[in-house]
């Protein structure tokens, strides 16, 4: 569908003749405030300069068009987000279709991270589904000269029972575009949902399992150019010189070109450009720091001494509970840097031309690569396009605009249009990764085995805040003291799938288990005594919900027969993030001399479940990823440079590997919270909380399979 | 730079290439078929998995020069309308998340049935484990491969 731009009434008529008729209706994401809902009249939609940010259409045969403008990574948002405005206009979901928004300005929000699409646009995309529907309902009453409230809706369908009558959306919606916008509809009632919280399947299953080119790498364009951008190897260099003549000798190089601390090659297949780059003979200078993970492990121990800490949190008296303590527990967790590793390595298309530039790939915040493209080639936002293409994964990666930005500088000085597409091992070794991080933990203990005081110090190799300083137990505990050290390092980092928490979840509820042991009381039993003090007597600010974080610890407990299975161990571990809760229970058992993870049981609480089959995927794929890094993968340093740069010496996670995962959600009717991210955090410690049971090795470093306590533990796999 | 007959979903097409060029990026860039992936162009990942003579092959580390008249098989000619019992299977479990690396998956998958129709739990998982999923559908990837297996007659 094109841009409609003229203005006036009769031209919205003609022009929907044209584009086959139909009632086009904006709305605006943006104003979901109480009663602010701005649905937009065909007229303001068609005017082109009021803030519309996306819209439905019906077409006369009835079919739906809904737009979805947040960028498709594998959340399954371009199947929840119509799945909520057809709920609310009562459509025939088998008649509507849907398609990818490209940048528009108009658009709030157009980015894809942090879990927060649904939990943003619940309220909008409901109200823009009803309005549409008070609409068609109004057109139907008038046709029909009945009172509206005479009339129903089902399945794109409005019915007068009283007199049999029945009139598809696409026969009213021409008189429907005549009505006058609402400035308030009536949402459903949750138990009148019909869509949402059923299972709906991936609205784009039949282009993805026939191979069509959907991804941003498989964009082409006649007379496109590709290229390929070699960039130092290690962090702390820069470029010093370079010899381009026997890569610019190869066939099928159109140029070598260098810009910054990169040199593109440039050329007509990816094949050409990835073969020339090797003969490029280029010499590096230090620049800045150049370090390797022998000194990362030193300076992480030095700086957990260091007397130059941020205080996060301080509530009570840390050190005279410490001082008065009749148990002191105290343990040091670690974790390696990662590469996010999303399948479809980072590329993008970019044409910089006299008039405009012409952006296409993927990107998890479209709206930043503009404005970034806008500032380094100082030039007005408005003369940039960008289409969205589908994203081969993204865990966070994609959130930077770095390689949006190469292709543009690349395109502006070839003056042609190029794709410049990252080989596997540019993208783990270019940077932009999860942060090493340590921490460390201290509980002070009274007689009766109550956590008197609570004493966290993070430190990160460019981690900024490496603790969440309110989260649990942080309100439970009348003495605490959160800080947090940082070390800066020229190896790039950002945030990666549930920043910070991913690993801090882990070391936390790992702690809380060695804590609960040492004053031998039930993990689970020990967490909830916390949280009733918690409730009936609150230390500081809360910024969770203690009664949905006891909801889900209940159901995983009920649901994984806690401590009632005999020949399984079983492990737990809770956490809150992205505004949601999720508890786990891993089962360890084992056979043989060796542990089996055979299970992991999920507990979700993340309010209103939109779309069953793509929840449950976003959850059962968060904990394979939060595993399968826990156990595996391992992301080293020699010399500035990384030593692993392909899934050869990179493990991830693999089919045999993954235990069968139990998902429940809590059924609870508040409106959705975030679900992309909150499952992984928790896995980790679940995992080793049962491991500690099968085997009374504690792991506290990551990732666990290289650890000194399993050695001569042999993990099993499942099968 | 060299010419090159090649049988590719039961078509016979002609390309030019250097003789190293790797399979995946003449079908890519050369032919226009951009269902196999590029993951890791070392044969660890599967997101380019062809069939070649039915047999799954990584198309990232096959030469060109080597296919010679050996048929080729693209998920693009997997089936005419993508409705073989594979794909059939993967969309009724609803596998994808991403969907990256589901054109290799359903590749290997069907290459796996192609030779064995009832294949053991520990079959599929021999056969899978080699393809990498980023978003971690791995358990809805053994699902499907048996409901497919299940629909072959």
């Amino acid at each position: 569908m094109s841009i409609i731009t003229s203005s006036t009434r009769r031209n919205f008529l003609k022009i929907s003749g044209v584009t086959a008729g139909g009632l086009f209706l904006g709305f605006n994401w943006a104003d979901a405030d109480a009663g602010g809902f701005n649905a937009l009249s065909p007229e303001k939609v068609l005017s082109g300069d009021i803030s519309f940010n996306s819209y439905l259409s019906i077409s006369p045969e009835g079919v739906i068009t809904i737009f979805s403008p947040n960028p498709e990574v594998g959340q399954n948002i371009k199947t929840s987000f119509p799945m909520i405005v057809a709920e609310e206009l009562d459509a025939d979901w088998t008649r509507v279709k849907v398609l990818q928004a490209v940048l528009d300005k108009k658009y709030e929000r157009q980015l894809t991270g942090g879990s927060g699409a649904i939990p943003h646009s619940w309220e909008r995309l409901r109200k823009a589904g009803a309005t549409a529907r008070h609409m068609l309902v109004e057109a139907a009453a008038k046709r029909w000269s009945v009172p509206s409230a005479s009339l129903t809706t089902n399945k794109g369908m409005v019915m007068h029972k009283e007199t049999g009558r029945t009139i598809g959306y696409g026969d009213l919606a021409t008189e429907a575009a005549s009505i006058a916008i609402p400035s308030d509809v009536r949402l459903k009632d949750r138990k009148d949902f019909k869509l949402i919280g059923t299972a709906v399947r991936n609205v784009d299953n039949a282009d993805i399992i026939t191979g069509k080119p959907l991804f941003g790498i498989d964009f082409y364009r006649e007379g496109m150019l590709f290229a390929m951008i070699q960039r130092p190897v290690s962090f702390g260099m820069k470029l010093k010189s370079v010899d381009t003549s026997a890569a610019k000798a190869q066939p099928g190089i159109v140029d070598v070109v260098t810009f910054k601390n990169n040199v593109a090659v440039v050329g007509k297949s990816t094949w050409a450009v990835n073969k020339a780059r090797k003969l490029l003979k280029i010499e590096y200078e230090k620049e800045g720091a150049i370090e390797s993970t022998a000194d990362h492990d030193r300076i992480l121990k030095e700086l957990l001494d260091s007397p130059d800490a941020t205080s996060r949190r301080k509530d009570g008296d840390v050190d005279a509970a410490f001082q008065a303590a009749s148990q002191i527990v105290r343990s040091e967790y670690q974790c390696p840097f990662l590469p996010h590793n999303p399948l479809e390595p980072m590329n993008f298309f970019a044409h910089v031309r006299e008039d405009g530039v012409e952006l296409v790939g993927p990107t998890q915040t479209p709206e930043l690569a503009r404005t970034e493209t806008a500032k380094l080639l100082g030039i007005s936002p408005d003369k940039i396009t960008l289409e969205l293409t589908r994203l081969g994964g993204g865990f966070g990666r994609r959130l930077k605009a770095d390689y949006v930005l190469e292709a543009v500088e690349l395109s502006s000085i070839i003056k042609a249009p190029v794709k410049v597409i990252w080989t596997r091992e540019d993208d783990m070794g270019g940077g932009s990764y999860r942060p090493a991080v340590r921490y460390r933990f201290e509980a002070s203990l009274d007689a009766q085995g109550n956590m008197t005081g609570y004493r966290l110090r993070g430190v990160g190799i460019n981690a900024n805040n490496s603790t969440r300083e309110d989260n649990f137990p942080s309100g439970a505990v009348e003495n605490l003291l959160i800080e947090s050290v940082e070390h800066k390092s020229p190896i790039t980092t950002g945030a990666w799938r549930a920043p910070i928490t991913n690993f801090l979840a882990f070391a936390e509820q790992s702690f809380l288990d060695e804590v609960a042991l040492a004053v031998k009381q039930d993990p689970i039993q020990f967490r909830l005594n916390l949280l009733n003090r918690a409730k009936t007597s609150p230390v500081g600010a809360i910024r969770y919900d203690i009664d949905r974080m006891i909801g889900v610890i209940q159901l995983a407990a009920e649901k994984s027969g806690w401590g009632k299975k005999k020949g399984l161990s079983q492990g737990f571990s809770v956490y809150f993030s992205h505004r949601s809760y999720v508890a786990q229970v891993a089962e360890v058992e084992m056979k043989q001399g060796k542990p089996i993870i055979q299970k992991i049981h999920v507990a979700v609480d993340c309010g209103i479940v939109v779309n069953q089959s793509g929840a449950e995927q976003q959850v059962r794929g968060g904990v394979v990823d939060g595993m399968g890094h826990a156990m595996f993968s391992n992301l080293t340093f020699k010399d500035g440079a990384t030593e692993e740069r392909n899934f050869n010496t990179f493990r991830l996670i693999r089919l045999k590997e993954v235990p069968d995962v139990d998902v429940h959600f809590v059924d609870n009717g508040i409106d959705p919270t975030g679900l992309g991210e909150p499952a992984l955090p928790p896995t980790g410690a679940a995992i080793a909380n049962a491991l500690y049971k099968a085997t009374g090795k504690r792991l506290r470093n990551q990732p666990f399979v290289l650890q000194e306590e399993l050695k001569g533990v042999k993990l099993g796999e499942r099968m | 730079m060299a010419t090159y007959k090649l049988q590719i979903n039961g078509k016979s097409v002609q390309t030019d290439a250097e003789s190293d060029t790797s399979l995946l990026w003449v079908l890519r860039d050369n032919l226009g078929l951009l269902g196999a992936k590029y993951g890791c162009g070392i044969g660890q990942c599967g997101a380019c998995t062809v069939h070649l003579n039915g047999v799954a092959v990584r198309s990232c580390s096959l030469p060109v020069s080597a296919i010679g008249n050996n048929k080729v098989t693209t998920i693009e000619g997997l089936s005419v309308n993508g409705d073989s019992p594979v794909q059939a299977a993967w969309h009724e479990v609803d596998v994808p998340q991403c969907g990256y690396c589901q054109a290799g998956q359903i590749m290997t998958a069907a290459a796996l049935l192609a030779k064995t129709p009832k294949p053991t739990v520990a079959q599929i998982d021999d056969a899978m484990h080699p393809n990498l999923c980023r978003c971690g559908t791995y358990h809805r990837i053994r699902e499907a491969v048996v409901l497919a297996s299940n629909k072959m007659k």
